[in-house]
């Protein structure tokens, strides 16, 4: 009887209900917004990292993140990586911003990747259109399909000039994006050097594989005993370097997250209010509950029943409209992501969210005098 | 002898605060046993209705002893007090107090339901005192589409779903037309004899008396009178037992 009279309560004014939904919807929307941009910035920031056959990352000291490494290592850190016990290999990666001379004028900033794919360290993944061989070609770069209006091309053959040289586009990747808004182009290790007017030796970074059975920590403070000036970080390491960086001392993480922390705020706003005045309506059927002996933990069911029922069609609706939101949002630069986790998070989010909006309704019911039924 | 279902000795109430107290009762003595309807009648502000809440354990008094079931009311909590009114006292309000979104059935399974009993048992139980009541072919019907006469008798339904040991019922009449007034009170009437239970109703209506097994006045927070139907003599003459007593002055 406590979900039907919470059920009937709900429906039996449906203004009223459809108030309490739109503000559990908006709150879940913009929530599910916020989140799934910053779990989408998330992946978009460590994919590149996450992507990588690698155990150990050897980066310029001070490294902040995978765009902005410096060029600062040389083919004497290599050496000196490779002859530590446990490795196998060290595969250098260039990776710098760098100027995109568009073909039919203008410039934009790109983030230039020169990696040997043959070293199985990285390499573009998702390509749609041409091979590695191609990127080997001559003057090839491989650039990302979701960027060609801010790199002013239109598909293979197309010719731009990255920095100090001209690249013809011999392959594309598919939804690689970048966080920096500065499209991600691959090329070899020797035509980035090239194109950027760097040393042969000079990397940005280090990758390092090791032996089967090493152990990682080990390897790690080896390195680090070997490597003056420069830091060993594992690839959960960097990630959360990366994050940082770009989320946090940028401000854009604390901006998506205090989007979410205002839509929970509001969404609670919207249904304790909601609550209230529902109960409120409802004051002298539960006194006359009270009058009829229930319990006050009785009363309190009802009122979080009537709490956990919108939650779930708001939280229903709320989904719907996200997912909706997230289709959309797929061939933008910034897509939204949405994980079982995520929903799942979302769902705890609103129930807890509903019970809290459920307080001031329990505390105005903790004060009803059952004696009032006698006056009505 | 018989043993009492409640009992209120030497209750006293007051009520407010510093300058604007008053005393609501002021020493009120009343049993009530099994079989018997009776009527609290006074007129407006003598206490019929806080004697009512401190005999219902809706409200305690500020002395006195109440017992309910032999059970001493004192000192007891608002949770154990629910336990009580649970356990031994049904309820019917003067204007019904039904919940406007549950049918006829759910009216009095609710009330089942506050004390625990669920299911089939509880939904067989409800349709057996509604159809008691008079009421089975109204079982789904919500109180909008009752009269008046059939919301009560819903509320009446309610009272006994649980088979409490005493029904308190406030003004059960006074938002009934007469035909409907008097189905009230026979229906009351029964259900004190043929269920063993003790009923008291505060009224005011004079339609009602020929129901009653006794009559207690009240006025001014203190009982001032009480009548007992003589054995033998059945509802009408009960009535002209009021117009002697109106007769007497």
């Amino acid at each position: 009887m406590i979900l039907t009279l919470a059920f009937r309560n709900l429906f039996h004014d449906r203004i009223r209900l459809a108030v309490t939904l739109v503000g559990i919807l908006f709150s879940i929307v913009l929530v599910a917004i916020q989140l799934g941009m910053y779990l989408g910035s998330s992946q978009m920031i460590t994919a590149m990292i996450e992507r990588s056959n690698s155990d150990l990352w050897i980066t310029a000291f001070g490294a902040k993140s995978f765009e902005e490494g410096g060029m600062l290592l040389s083919n004497r850190e290599r050496h000196q990586a490779l002859a530590t016990p446990g490795v196998k290999a060290v595969v250098p990666l260039v990776v710098a911003f760098a100027e995109w001379r568009k073909p039919e004028g203008g410039s934009t900033r790109v983030v230039l990747v020169g990696t040997d794919a043959e070293d199985g360290a990285l390499e573009p993944w998702s390509l749609v259109s041409g091979t590695w061989q191609d990127i080997k070609s001559p003057d090839a770069i491989s650039a990302d399909d979701t960027y060609f209006k801010e790199l002013g091309i239109e598909g293979i053959g197309d010719t731009a000039q990255i920095a100090m040289g001209r690249v013809k586009v011999k392959a594309l990747t598919h939804r690689i994006r970048s966080f920096t808004q500065s499209p991600y182009v691959f090329t070899t290790l020797s035509r980035a050097r090239s194109l950027l007017g760097t040393d042969s030796d000079k990397a940005t970074f280090y990758l390092v594989q090791l032996e089967p059975g090493a152990n990682v920590e080990a390897v790690r403070q080896e390195l680090r005993n070997r490597l003056e000036g420069a830091e060993v970080l594992t690839k959960a390491e960097f990630e959360d370097r990366s994050l940082r960086q770009w989320l946090f001392r940028t401000g854009a993480g604390l901006a998506l997250i205090g989007g979410a922390l205002l839509g929970i705020l509001v969404g609670t706003v919207i249904v304790a209010q909601t609550l209230y005045s529902s109960t409120k309506d409802h004051l002298n059927e539960f006194a006359t509950l009270r009058a009829l002996g229930s319990s006050s933990g009785y009363i309190y069911k009802v009122i979080l029943a009537q709490a956990g029922l919108s939650a779930v069609i708001g939280y229903v609706l709320g989904i719907l409209i996200s997912l909706g939101i997230l289709y959309i949002s797929r061939n933008t630069p910034l897509p939204l992501v949405m994980t079982p986790g995520l929903a799942g998070a979302l769902f705890g989010l609103t129930l807890f969210m509903s019970a809290v909006s459920a307080i001031s309704a329990i505390i105005k019911v903790t004060k009803i005098d059952p004696a009032t039924v006698f006056s009505r | 002898m018989t043993i009492p279902v409640l009992e209120a000795e030497n209750v006293v109430k007051e009520l407010g605060k510093g300058a604007g107290k008053v005393q609501a009762l002021k020493g009120v003595n009343l049993s009530l046993v099994k079989g018997e309807l009776t009527l609290l009648m006074g007129p407006s502000g003598s206490g019929k209705t806080t004697l009512l809440s401190i005999l219902g354990c809706i409200l305690t008094p500020t002395s006195g002893i109440v017992r309910v079931a032999g059970e001493e009311v004192a000192g007891k909590g608002p949770e154990e007090l629910a336990e009580l009114r649970r356990k031994h006292i049904g309820f019917i309000f003067q204007s019904y107090n039904l919940f406007p979104t549950l049918s006829a059935l759910e009216n009095v399974r609710i009330a089942l339901d506050v004390i625990g009993r669920k299911g089939y048992q509880a939904s067989s139980r409800a349709e057996e005192v509604l159809r008691e009541v008079g009421l089975g072919n109204r079982l789904r019907n919500y109180p909008s589409n009752l009269s008046g006469g059939e919301q009560q008798r819903v509320a009446v339904a309610r009272a006994i779903a649980a088979s409490p040991s005493v029904v308190l019922a406030d003004e059960p009449t006074a938002a009934l037309d007469s035909e409907n007034g008097h189905a009230v009170m026979a229906l009351l009437a029964r259900i004190a004899k043929d269920q063993n239970r003790s009923v008291l109703a505060v009224t005011h209506d004079p339609r009602t008396l020929g129901y009653a097994d006794r009559v207690v006045r009240i006025e001014d927070g203190l009982i001032v009178g009480e009548e007992r139907r003589p054995a033998g003599l059945d509802a009408p003459e009960i009535t002209d037992l009021t117009k002697r007593r109106k007769a007497n002055g």
